[in-house]
């Protein structure tokens, strides 16, 4: 047998004190790290297959088990370390190309965490949220540029462009049927009804039971079209062109073939089993002239009555592109940072190919505004929201809307192992196994949700009431909110923001 | 230490306003008489009046009332204003030597019109074409500041108390049919006159007690429209974004305040069908407009006055009423120093405009 120059990242310590040998850990982990061994009557493990998702962690019922990492190290080198080089011993094993999933995870810059909210003092008064409205609603969609009027005078409201209203400013983004379960889908629909928000089908396709909850489903076309005919397009409330997602600019995506079930199979329209590979770039879209063919193809065949999104994934000219989707008659535009997760993505590209949405943001809405095309389109921003300070520091930077799933997925349970692209999630979220997919109770998943989105919507209303603002829309874009800390003069004038102290 | 313009500086303030609504003109003591009592809302850096019907032998023309910080600048300025305008009359402004009003710039005063043949060929209207011109020298011209641009009007402003600068401007030498005022406590002590109130665009002029927390969505909302807040005060983005409401987009000044201190969801939820749709229509469309945090506004305009509360009343207004006489103020008290029996007197709600014009048929 070849030797396996790898070393386990992690170590599984179980207590021999408290273990009872019960086998709940044998058969939670899909990965086969436990086993008993009935000589000894002992559990065993082999942490070369473990991934830290702390499924048996959160089973064990006497706390017996801890997942630690794995304090053997190769000879320590200051260049060299352990990741790269485990890397190459994979490499020159299998000849393949690395895969991981979700967001990168790499210690780049965080610019929310070097940014900090204002409050009000003295010259004007910070308002109550407990005491006085607080209002979160926002509008999602292109505002004409001036009023019309009846034959009375009155004006006229019937002539408006599509719009998305959300009761907060948060959406759940997209991830396909395939790349997800069932259960997970059916929880971000029903969290999304019940929230006054939407979520996103991603590129998998609309599954029959979900047609139901189409007022508050984005659909997306992506560049495989998976799942898309004029039933699905009717079905959403607005339509996303997926072109690029921030975990892997540049490139399409690639759901095994093990994922393709029969219902998956049905709903992508694609035969059982195959894999589900999506081309890197839309193959009727080769340039800007293209997208906008596409745009209105698809408002054409929804009777001009949805919104359209372009997703597009931040890369370095993101604002000058931003500036062509605005004037391509879309009504939406999201911008995808390189923080945002993935159901699977060449290692490489996701840890090395994007910018941060911070800086993204903060380009494309000072560009729009340059431009005085900002009114043609709303932002959504996505890609690495991690709780309501992050959303705050995305509207007063100039985002409309967030869209989250990172954190939807964490409160459906995932421990952020990073391993969807294996298909053997134990939380049954990234997953299709059957025995996997029922671990997730979706009348659970769904209300842990909406507690997820409520909570943050509290304290977004606290911090803007801090501020004295009592309306969403008037922290849109407000930068003298916010001020920097630790930023170079560069990164101040990309962001439009003030260095604290200032 | 930063200018105004290099620094965002919040202020509180006193507010007053009378209006005539049969057209009759008072002089500028009522104005300056009516500030006085609330001394104590202005810490002396800066105080000011606005006129309406003050210039009735020119009122066909635009009354340019410029501050220049040296004879450079109006040289420039003049020779700038030449090339544009057929100018009647420059002259000084007239003022009175205080002791209270130190580091006067030049003031000027000049009646004017636009080249008919030069505005034609910019395709242009009139009030158009004037406040781009006025945003144009207001920017580009160092030390020259033009702070009255309307017809038939005139704003009067400097550092100082208001009943003192009042005086200085000699304000009893004219008359007027509407009168506005405002004295200044801004946090810190910029000596620049320009940052004094009213501001002014053409005839809107606008007297505010307040700080905006909305001001920086506003401000970079605005400026798409070819403004330049180059103030950095509440007062001049809430009077560029009534300029575009009611003069560019052709609001009615009620749907002007329906955007700027717009009901809450709550209250549009529970209106009847076409209200709600015209009040979400105008929150969605105009949300970039929304003004929130404590404000209480006066804006004068050719013809009449609205006064406007934020939609909590973070701040105190009142108003009113004796006979054809329409009072608003900060504080009671300055409505009872010049018109101590009132027929009525209200605090108007938040968001509620309070618009008073001058009864039709009247030439003003």
């Amino acid at each position: 047998m070849a030797i396996n120059y790898n070393i386990p990242e992690y170590d599984v310590l179980r207590d021999p004190q408290r273990c009872i040998a019960c086998r709940v850990c044998e058969r939670q982990c899909a990965n086969e790290v436990h086993s008993f061994d009935p000589d000894s009557g002992t559990m065993k493990s082999d942490e070369s297959k473990c991934v830290n998702c702390h499924r048996c962690v959160a089973l064990c019922p006497t706390h017996a088990l801890k997942i630690v990492k794995n304090p053997d190290t190769f000879r320590l080198n200051a260049y060299w370390g352990q990741n790269d080089i485990s890397e190459i011993y994979r490499q020159a094993e299998t000849g393949g190309m690395l895969l991981s999933s979700m967001g990168n995870p790499k210690p780049y810059p965080i610019y929310w965490d070097k940014i900090l909210i204002n409050a009000s003092q003295v010259t004007n008064p910070s308002i109550d949220p407990l005491r006085e409205p607080m209002e979160t609603r926002t509008f999602l969609g292109k505002k004409p540029g001036a009023i019309e009027r009846n034959p009375d005078g009155s004006i006229k409201t019937d002539s408006l462009p599509p719009q998305l209203k959300l009761e907060v400013p948060i959406l759940f983004s997209a991830m396909s049927y395939g790349s997800i379960s069932y259960n997970a889908h059916q929880s971000l629909a029903r969290a999304a009804q019940e929230l006054g928000t939407y979520y996103n089908t991603g590129e998998g396709g609309l599954h029959e039971d979900f047609y139901k909850y189409g007022p508050n489903t984005i659909v997306q076309v992506a560049s495989g079209r998976f799942g898309v005919h004029h039933d699905y397009l009717e079905a959403g409330a607005a339509i996303e062109i997926k072109i690029g997602q921030g975990a892997k600019p540049g490139i399409g995506g690639h759901l095994t073939g093990a994922k393709i079930t029969d219902a998956v199979s049905r709903t992508r329209m694609i035969p059982k089993g195959t894999d589900a590979i999506s081309p890197a770039p839309h193959h009727d879209i080769y340039s800007i002239e293209d997208l906008r063919q596409l745009v209105y193809s698809l408002k054409e065949a929804t009777e001009y009555k949805k919104p359209i999104i372009v997703k597009i994934a931040a890369v370095h000219n993101v604002a000058a592109i931003a500036s062509g989707i605005a004037r391509s008659g879309a009504d939406i535009i999201a911008i995808d940072g390189f923080r945002g997760g993935t159901g699977a993505a060449p290692t490489r590209i996701r840890d090395n190919v994007g910018i941060p949405i911070e800086l993204a943001l903060a380009a494309v809405d000072e560009r729009l505004r340059q431009e005085q095309i900002r009114s043609n389109v709303s932002l959504i921003v996505a890609g690495g929201i991690r709780n309501s300070a992050d959303v705050v520091k995305a509207i007063a930077l100039g985002a409309d809307a967030v869209y989250i799933a990172t954190p939807a997925l964490i409160a459906l349970g995932c421990h952020l192992c990073r391993t969807c692209q294996i298909g053997k999630c134990n939380w049954g979220i990234a997953t299709q196994r059957p025995d996997l997919v029922k671990r997730l109770n979706p009348d659970i998943g769904y209300k842990r949700l909406m507690n997820l989105v409520s909570a943050w919507q509290h304290e977004i209303m606290e911090m803007m009431g801090g501020m004295g603002i009592n309306s969403i829309e008037a922290m849109r874009g407000n930068r003298l909110m916010l001020r920097g800390v630790g930023l170079n003069e560069k990164e101040l004038e990309i962001l439009g923001i003030k260095h604290a102290g200032e | 230490m930063q200018n105004e313009g290099e620094i965002r500086i919040p202020s509180g303030c006193a507010i007053t306003g009378v209006i005539s609504k049969s057209g009759e003109r008072f002089s500028g003591e009522t104005a300056i008489r009516s500030i006085e009592p609330m001394h104590d809302r202005s810490n002396g850096l800066g105080g000011g009046f606005a006129a309406y019907g003050i210039y009735p032998q020119n009122r066909d023309l635009y009354a340019f009332h410029v501050f220049y910080d040296s004879a450079r600048a109006k040289e420039e300025c003049e020779q700038v204003l030449q090339t544009s305008f057929d100018v009647t009359v420059a002259e000084k402004i007239p003022t009175r030597k205080m002791p209270q009003i130190t580091d006067e710039p030049a003031i000027w005063r000049y009646f004017c019109l636009p080249y008919e043949k030069l505005l034609q060929s910019t395709g242009l209207d009139e009030r158009e074409f004037v406040s781009r011109f006025v945003v144009k020298i207001n920017t580009q011209i160092r030390g020259a500041y033009v702070f009255s641009s309307g017809k038939n009007m005139g704003v009067f402003k400097a550092v100082g108390f208001p009943e003192d600068v009042g005086r200085y401007y000699r304000l009893e030498d004219y008359e007027g049919y509407c009168w506005t005022a405002h004295g200044r406590y801004p946090t810190n002590t910029p000596g620049w006159w320009g940052g004094a109130h009213p501001f002014n665009l053409l005839d809107y002029t606008v007297v505010h007690n307040g700080e905006i927390s909305s001001y920086d969505a506003n401000r970079r909302f605005i400026e798409m429209f070819g403004y330049r807040c180059t103030l950095l005060t509440d007062t001049e983005v809430i009077t560029y974004i009534i300029d575009y409401l009611n003069r560019r987009q052709g609001m009615s000044l009620e749907e002007t305040a329906d955007v700027i201190a717009a009901p809450f969801w709550s209250e549009i939820d529970a209106m009847d069908e076409a209200d709600r749709k015209k009040f979400t229509y105008l929150r969605n469309v105009y949300s970039s407009m929304l003004i929130t945090g404590p404000f209480s506004i006066l804006l004068g305009f050719t013809g009449g006055m609205m006064a406007l509360n934020d939609r909590l009343k973070l701040r105190s207004m009142v108003v009113g009423e004796k006979g054809d006489r329409v009072y608003v103020a900060s504080e009671e008290c300055a409505i009872r120093t010049v018109a101590p029996e009132l027929d009525r007197l209200w605090s108007p709600r938040g968001g509620e405009p309070v618009i008073i014009q001058v009864n039709e048929g009247v030439r003003i």
